[in-house]
């Protein structure tokens, strides 16, 4: 039978030859992820089911990334918990403050093998999608079930597949393609589905440009944002993994299946406006936008590439006088990199601040809270009411370009 | 579980998400108390005065949209909200929700006509709301039946403690 990529692997995750959409399954999990935030909950469930130990400590995996370092004696506390817990079930797959946004840590360090099934207690999971991977975000109690058990039961999804196609015109990213799809189906226009993300564009991107499509396939709905794996994933896991892997593809005559073509031929650098990301206008049409902050990084644009398409805007300019950039890279590894090749340099000589490793405003808890009135352009995903903040700030979102563009002259500002 | 519940509604629009549930810098609390306590302020700081217990919040579509933080649904229930109403909900927040035990019902149509503080019956079992100040029932979307069970059991974790992990 015709099943699409989500099908096969769910059947194959839970033993059965076939599936259907609708269909409830109950599926082994390849690998568990909890951060610091979402961490204690789910140990707090844990503590609850008749059981001692963990299925498999080897397939569980704790990054810290949140409250990095901890600023609150809650976090610290937090930390001190999820330590011990590591300690005691013999965790090895732990990294601990200094690493990275969990988004970026997990593939980077070959946790996300194609074809299987990956689950976070974070919603942005669907990230690992990009790699071929049944990726999703759940709660803290589902992680306690599937800390115990290794499984946990799935609504087989029905797929709507992004077709597309054409060549992006400079300055625009894979960040607009996807703000530009969102607010086109709405933010709640993938609700319960798989996205998937097809078509000879996407077949040319790089890595990080799918993981920051797949990245943001919850903010309209999804359950997933997958992409078929090729040779880029291959090269990808080159040297990050031993695991064999199988490369499921979508039939295109699949039940569950809805395509929709989407030419990109013409499209403009995209900004998602206050307060819903499905609020999306061209970069242009709203440059009369004054800003407060400049955020580049998070687990959608916080890797090597972005900080290397904002460096090269900001060499040899200034952030705008009573402009706060932010510049945030998402792992250890990438921030290393950023260091070698001399970005850190244009960052800190243009005036920017940079952080160590982790979610930063992102988060609106942590670090670079933005205050009453305030506005704020952010390369990462989600502009709702408060995200970074007071409640009455104002939180806008385009690629690491517009940010880059827009720190230097205070406003914000799409390239000619 | 209680299979009816009654009570007073209070009406949210739509794409309530769980930022505005419960806002990023209290995701170091875990408690329903501690979490109860800051609930709805990414929404309204002061939206907590509005908040007797057993309410129930009635909303509109896409309810719950955003993170999976099960912080939210925790906080909902420790501010004494009894069951969510709505149009429609985000996927993670409705199975984080059935999960801790607090009941979400689905009603696509209807919700329009309920004003602020009317009193309402759910039969959670029979899939209907009764709007005791408008005179209307309506027919709500039923829970799949492996969900059903979960709620009856009090939530996930008494599932499994009541199945796989029965001692």
């Amino acid at each position: 039978m015709s099943m699409t990529m989500s099908e096969k692997i769910l059947a194959k995750a839970s033993g059965k030859d076939v599936v259907e959409a609708g269909e409830i399954v109950m599926a082994d999990i390849s690998t568990a992820m909890v951060h610091d935030l979402t961490g204690p909950l789910t140990l707090q469930s844990l503590e609850q089911i008749n059981t001692d130990n963990v299925w498999d400590p080897d397939k569980i995996v704790i990054p810290f990334d949140h409250q990095v370092p901890a600023d609150t004696l809650e976090a610290a506390k937090n930390h001190q918990v999820l330590r011990e817990f590591v300690k005691q079930q013999q965790i090895k797959n732990f990294y601990d403050v200094y690493e990275g946004v969990c988004h970026q840590v997990l593939p980077e360090k070959g946790h996300v093998i194609p074809g299987t099934v990956v689950v976070g207690s974070d919603s942005h999971t669907c990230t690992h999608g990009a790699l071929g991977a049944f990726a999703t975000g759940i709660g803290s109690t589902d992680m306690a079930m599937v800390f115990a058990t290794g499984q946990l039961w799935f609504k087989v999804p029905e797929t709507i597949q992004y077709n597309i196609t054409g060549e992006l015109n400079p300055n625009v990213t894979s960040k607009d393609v996807v703000l530009n799809i969102i607010g086109t189906v709405g933010q709640d226009g993938a609700t319960y589905k798989a996205c998937e993300y097809a078509g000879e564009t996407v077949r040319n991107m790089e890595m990080t440009d799918r993981m920051v499509m797949s990245n943001m396939a919850i903010e309209m709905g999804g359950k997933t944002g997958l992409v078929e794996p090729d040779k880029i994933t291959d090269d990808y896991l080159k040297g990050r993994t031993d695991v064999k892997y199988t490369k499921f593809t979508t039939d295109s005559d699949a039940s569950s299946l809805e395509v929709m073509d989407i030419d990109v031929s013409n499209l403009e650098p995209q900004v998602a406006c206050p307060s819903h990301v499905d609020n999306v206008v061209a970069a242009s049409e709203v440059e009369d936008v004054e800003l407060d902050q400049v955020f580049i990084g998070s687990c959608t644009n916080g890797r090597l590439k972005d900080l290397q398409q904002a460096a090269q805007i900001l060499k040899g300019n200034k952030v705008k006088s009573g402009v706060r950039l932010l510049v945030i890279p998402a792992s250890r590894t990438i921030y290393k990199q950023a260091l070698e090749q001399g970005l850190m340099d244009i960052f800190v000589d243009a005036g920017a601040l940079v952080c160590n490793p982790c979610c930063g405003p992102c988060l609106g808890g942590h670090v670079g809270l933005i205050g009453e009135g305030e506005v704020s352009l952010s390369t990462s995903n989600r502009n709702f009411k408060g995200r970074q903040g007071h409640p009455d700030g104002s939180v806008y979102l385009s690629s690491p370009i517009i940010a880059a563009h827009s720190a230097i002259t205070g406003h914000i500002t799409a390239p000619e | 579980m209680q299979k009816i519940i009654k009570g007073r509604i209070l009406k949210l629009g739509d794409d309530i998400d769980t930022d505005s549930i419960l806002p990023g810098r209290y995701l170091t609390l875990s408690t329903p108390e501690e979490l109860g306590a800051h609930v709805m302020e990414g929404y309204d700081l002061h939206y907590k005065d509005k908040i007797n217990e057993g309410d129930i919040i009635v909303a509109g579509s896409n309810f719950g949209c955003g993170s999976s933080r099960e912080h939210a649904p925790i906080a909902l229930k420790g501010a004494g909200i009894q069951a969510v109403v709505a149009k429609s909900f985000a996927r993670i927040f409705f199975r984080n929700a059935t999960n801790i035990g607090l009941p979400l019902v689905e009603l696509p149509d209807g919700i329009d006509e309920m004003d602020e503080r009317d009193y309402v019956k759910i039969d959670l079992e029979e899939g209907t709301l009764e709007d005791k100040c408008n005179d209307k029932t309506y027919k709500t979307t039923r829970l799949p039946e492996f969900m059903f069970g979960i709620l009856e059991n009090g939530g996930l974790i008494n599932y499994l403690n009541n199945t796989q992990f029965k001692e």
